[in-house]
């Protein structure tokens, strides 16, 4: 039993939707309660979807159990056949309707459809969302594809030779789902990439797709992966079976867009300098201009999934000039690849889906940016942090009407604007430096050109708190150490008296050291704070004074 | 100043109306979500739901923007080894609970919440809650209701709190007369509505729920009862055997519901008229002029309900009476005919009356209808306006302060913005 708040991910269930939602005619009945259509609305207001997904709630009430919740289920399926007419039918349980052990799949079947049924088994109370969608959409694969399938025991077929054909190479796009963080537009932008390097696109799955689609999937050339979490499965199982070969490079950012036009160039025979050529991002230049000199060693934090985590990481370190200072993910599946990112860069990755472990190690490190998921940027509100949403979840100002892909060339323009937009502009960090008690122009001033959602500076008093060691920090699987008030609750006393001696040995601020502190801009501030303290610290010093302050700045620099 | 009439339907309305019963996919929050405003109201106690991921993915999802200053309710996700056995569950409950209390050092009452899976395994909760007291108490205080979508949808799960609050309230040690107001309301609405019982000289009067869930009314034989909340039913029940006794009263909904709501308080207490008139007379007269502009643009307007909060009866007569709109259809989750006696006379008998949910039926009716305004969820909001329907989300009808004189206006506007909004956009 573990104790959830907020969840990164949704029950495995609400991943099947989201395959179920991104096809065209493909019905998903779900043996559930009530209440468990909330799910329709992640879809319809979340996403702004205009149409409900296309899932059929069997509906059971406590006094349909030890009576005959089969007979919904079957009812539930035939009446879904009828009004919906789809192609294929996806036939699950949900958490509860797990427990009742009803076997859905083998009632849909008796049905006697002249659909394809695939019963889908979800463990809810193992699984998680992402997993659940890898599975569902690996099953429906299995399903229709597979009829088509070699005999088992017989070799694949030779590959199709697209120049014997004399046609150009097709490949399918595989991952995006409703809901995806950008999967729309991500879409179009690799499926223009393709076009600008004479490949065609066969089939986009699941979004996009009909079941006809999916069963015609092992024909294409070759399979693009987009999203790893979705998609993995699916395309080793067709490697498998139709020795199709499959992308491993995810196309986010600059450097990380190349070696995907160079890889797929590989395994289709086409030449990787043409398809280099085509690569048009202003994404370079934007971050070469001298204007980009003050993004130089900015210390980010990155938290998501492990696609655009291991990707971002690359662009913040190698096309931003960012220091990473942290690295995460919720997803326990692709922890491995997230790992290996932290190792390269002399980090230890944060896998936990506990987003107060999460807070916890943002406020450790105090960096001056944040890219995560909805999540983090509600933490880095509270922490006064700038963040840039970058990961599922998000909420429905993270699906903007505006073309905004995270892949390829345009895909890193947009990581380039949205990373920085947070920031305070390099001339304006300089000015707030200059006139330190301008009372409109001041330290605690957010960026000029943001006003609505930019951090709100927190007060002295629970910045205090935040990095006062709490008696209870040991305790950090529950995020213990995190401070319970909010920035306008301060409950320590008022910054100008020195900060009472604290029972764990922290150094005691001056009164002369705290106002000094004050003075730096509330963006640095918590890292001048938590340099300071570390410098007296490790050197034994007890009292801050203005001097060690500045003793310490010239021993860190401006990190 | 004359005196206000007493409320005149014009027939029997539907008093006695035929009411289609639906069974069918229901798409509609279940109890758990009224934990969202409970976990505001009452200040001290932490709602614990002992349930799956889906619980704590719905109360996040529900929430539409998330509240992230820390929420004071969480979900115990049941996992896969709990499932072995009582004893694994029980211990694991107690481990969970220890974390939540060193975390949380304030909480005073902590509800344990059943959820669709703790309902489905017979998770013993009221033997949990008595365990747990034991060994936290008196500091800390357990009590149990169930919100599962199986047995309570969505506003039923406040009827369950409260519900399971009785037991503990302490008994009266008079017969005095004393008012108590069942079901929350918001803070903005309790202060005027204890104004006007001051004004009035109805007194004293306590509310169900207060802020804290330790300083709870006493209830006995003197204790009269005014629902404040059309989904508080069970309470209502567990009240009467405790020997409170109901005031028949609608609800208080415009200007007509909350007089008539305060009528029937200030007829118990032997209020004069003229003091009553003289007390409701402003609030009414202003309530009046902030209805006015919006009766202007929904007057003859045609509006069909979904099911969702209980709410729709009493709304629909409002809308009906005070701004002129034509109710096709009202869909409501529970009818529970002896809470709705004072209301269901005032709908218009033209009103299709239905109860329960097969949604696909519905929808097809809705279509069929083509209201001027559709009153639905969240997951089919979206969906009718692509199909050119208008609608309101009705779970801002349980969220925004709506009750009494000085927010008829406020109700009033919910349904105009979005035929307001419709005149406004010429891009479509």
């Amino acid at each position: 039993m573990k104790l959830a708040v907020w969840t990164y991910e949704g029950p495995p269930h609400v991943g099947a939707m989201r395959v179920a939602t991104g096809l065209t005619d493909v019905h998903y009945v779900l043996h559930a309660p009530q209440g468990d259509t909330y799910a329709d609305l992640l879809f319809t207001m979340i996403e702004r979807r205009n149409a409900r997904p296309p899932v059929t709630y069997t509906t059971f009430q406590a006094r349909d159990l030890g009576g005959d919740t089969a007979t919904l289920v079957k009812n539930a399926v035939a009446d879904a056949y009828a009004r919906f007419q789809p192609a294929a039918m996806l036939v699950g349980a949900s958490c509860t309707a797990e427990l009742i052990q009803d076997d859905p799949g083998g009632l849909a079947e008796r049905v006697g459809l002249d659909i394809p049924i695939v019963p889908l088994e979800l463990p809810s109370y193992q699984r998680k969302e992402n997993w659940g969608a890898s599975e569902t959409f690996y099953q429906l694969v299995r399903h229709l594809a597979g009829a088509r399938a070699p005999e088992r025991g017989q070799p694949a077929p030779p590959r199709p030779d697209w120049r014997a054909e004399n046609r150009r190479p097709r490949v399918n796009l595989l991952g995006p789902t409703a809901l995806g963080f950008r999967h729309r537009d991500d879409v179009v932008e690799i499926t223009r990439l393709l076009d600008r390097m004479g490949i065609d696109v066969a089939v986009t799955a699941p979004m996009g797709a009909s079941a006809a689609d999916i069963a015609s999937l092992g024909e294409a050339d070759a399979n693009v992966v987009l999203y790893p979490e979705t998609a993995d499965a699916a395309a080793r199982w067709l490697e498998k079976t139709f020795r199709q070969p499959r992308t491993s490079v995810v196309p986010i950012g600059v450097g990380a867009t190349r070696d995907f036009v160079v890889e797929l160039s590989e395994i289709l025979g086409l030449d990787a300098d043409a398809g280099l050529g085509t690569l048009d991002s202003r994404m370079p230049w934007w971050s070469a201009s001298v204007d980009s000199t003050y993004l130089t060693g900015k210390r980010v934090f990155i938290f998501g999934d492990a696609t655009h985590v291991v990707a971002a990481a690359r662009v913040a370190k190698e096309e931003m000039g960012f220091e990473v200072v942290g690295i995460g993910t919720y997803q326990r599946e692709f922890a491995r690849d997230v790992r290996r990112v932290a190792k390269e860069m002399g980090l230890e990755a944060l896998i936990t889906d506990d987003h107060l472990e999460v807070e916890a190690a943002i406020e450790e490190v105090a960096p001056e940016l944040v890219l995560g998921t909805q999540m983090e940027r509600h933490i880095a509100k509270r922490l006064g942090v700038f963040c840039a949403v970058i990961s599922a979840p998000v909420h429905v100002q993270d699906f903007p009407a505006r073309y905004s892909p995270q892949m390829g060339p345009e895909g890193a323009n947009v990581l380039f604007d949205t990373w920085i937009h947070p920031l305070v502009m390099g001339l304006e960090e300089h000015l707030l430096g200059l006139f330190q008690d301008d009372f409109e122009f001041g330290n605690d001033t957010p960026p000029s050109h943001l006003h609505s959602h930019s951090p709100r500076p927190r007060t002295e008093g629970s910045e205090t708190e935040a990095v006062t060691p709490e008696p209870a920090a040991e305790d950090r699987a529950v995020g213990a150490n995190t401070p319970q008030a909010s920035p306008s609750t301060p409950t320590t006393a008022p910054a100008e008296s020195p900060v009472a001696p604290d029972p764990a040995g922290a150094p005691l601020w001056l009164a002369e050291a705290e106002a000094e502190l004050k003075r730096i801009p509330f963006f640095v501030r918590g890292k001048a704070r938590r340099n300071t303290e570390r410098f007296a610290s490790e050197r034994g010093v007890t009292e801050i004074s203005v001097d060690v302050l500045y003793e310490a700045k010239a021993h860190f620099g401006n990190r | 100043m004359t005196a206000l009439p007493t409320l005149q339907a014009p027939d029997a309305g539907c008093a006695d109306a035929p009411v289609l019963k639906e069974r069918g996919q229901h798409e509609v929050f279940c109890g758990l979500t009224g934990i969202l405003w409970m976990h505001r109201k009452l200040q001290d106690a932490f709602f614990l739901i002992i349930g799956s991921r889906t619980c704590a993915h719905l109360m996040q999802s529900a929430a539409g923007v998330m509240i992230f200053a820390e929420p004071r309710f969480g979900t115990a996700v049941i996992e896969e080894k709990d499932l072995a056995g009582m004893a694994v569950l029980d211990e694991e409950l107690d481990r969970v609970v220890q974390r939540l209390l060193a975390r949380r050092p304030e909480l005073r009452t902590v509800f344990l919440v059943g959820s669709c899976p703790s309902e489905v395994i017979k998770l013993d909760l009221n033997r949990a809650a008595e365990r747990l007291t034991s060994v936290h108490g008196p500091q800390v205080r357990f009590a149990h209701w169930s919100g599962s979508g199986i047995e309570t949808t969505f506003t039923q799960g406040e009827d369950a709190c409260l519900r399971s609050l009785v037991p503990q309230l302490p008994p009266k040690e008079d017969d005095a007369r004393e008012l108590l107001v069942v079901g929350t309301l918001a803070d903005v609405v309790e202060e005027q509505f204890l104004r006007i019982f001051r004004a009035l000289g109805v007194g004293p009067v306590r509310f169900l729920p207060g802020r804290s869930a330790r300083d709870l009314p006493a209830v006995g034989p003197g204790t009269r009862l005014l629902m404040a909340q059309p989904w508080v039913n069970e309470t209502m029940r567990a009240l009467a055997k405790r020997g409170a006794e109901r005031i028949p009263a609608p609800f208080p909904y415009g200007v007509e519901g909350t007089q008539e709501w305060f009528r029937a308080a200030a007829r118990e207490w032997g209020v004069p008229d003229g003091v009553f008139d003289s007390v409701l007379g402003p609030p009414i007269t202003r309530a009046r002029t902030a209805l006015r502009r919006h009766r202007e643009a929904l007057e003859g307007r045609s509006i069909f309900f979904f099911p969702d909060s209980q709410a729709e009866i009493p709304i629909a007569r409002f809308l009906a009476r005070e701004l002129g709109m034509r109710p096709i259809e009202v869909g409501t989750p529970h009818l529970d005919r002896a809470h709705m006696d004072a209301e269901l006379p005032l709908l218009p008998g033209s009103t299709r009356l239905a109860e329960g949910q097969d949604v696909d039926k519905q929808l097809d009716r809705c279509r069929e209808a083509r209201p001027d305004l559709t009153v639905c969820g969240m997951g089919l909001a979206n969906p009718l306006e692509a199909e050119g329907l208008r609608t309101k989300w009705s779970i801002e009808l349980v969220f925004t302060p709506v009750q009494g004189f000085e927010q008829a206006g406020d109700l009033a506007e919910l349904f105009h913005r979005p035929v307001d909004r419709a005149r406004r956009l010429a891009v479509s």
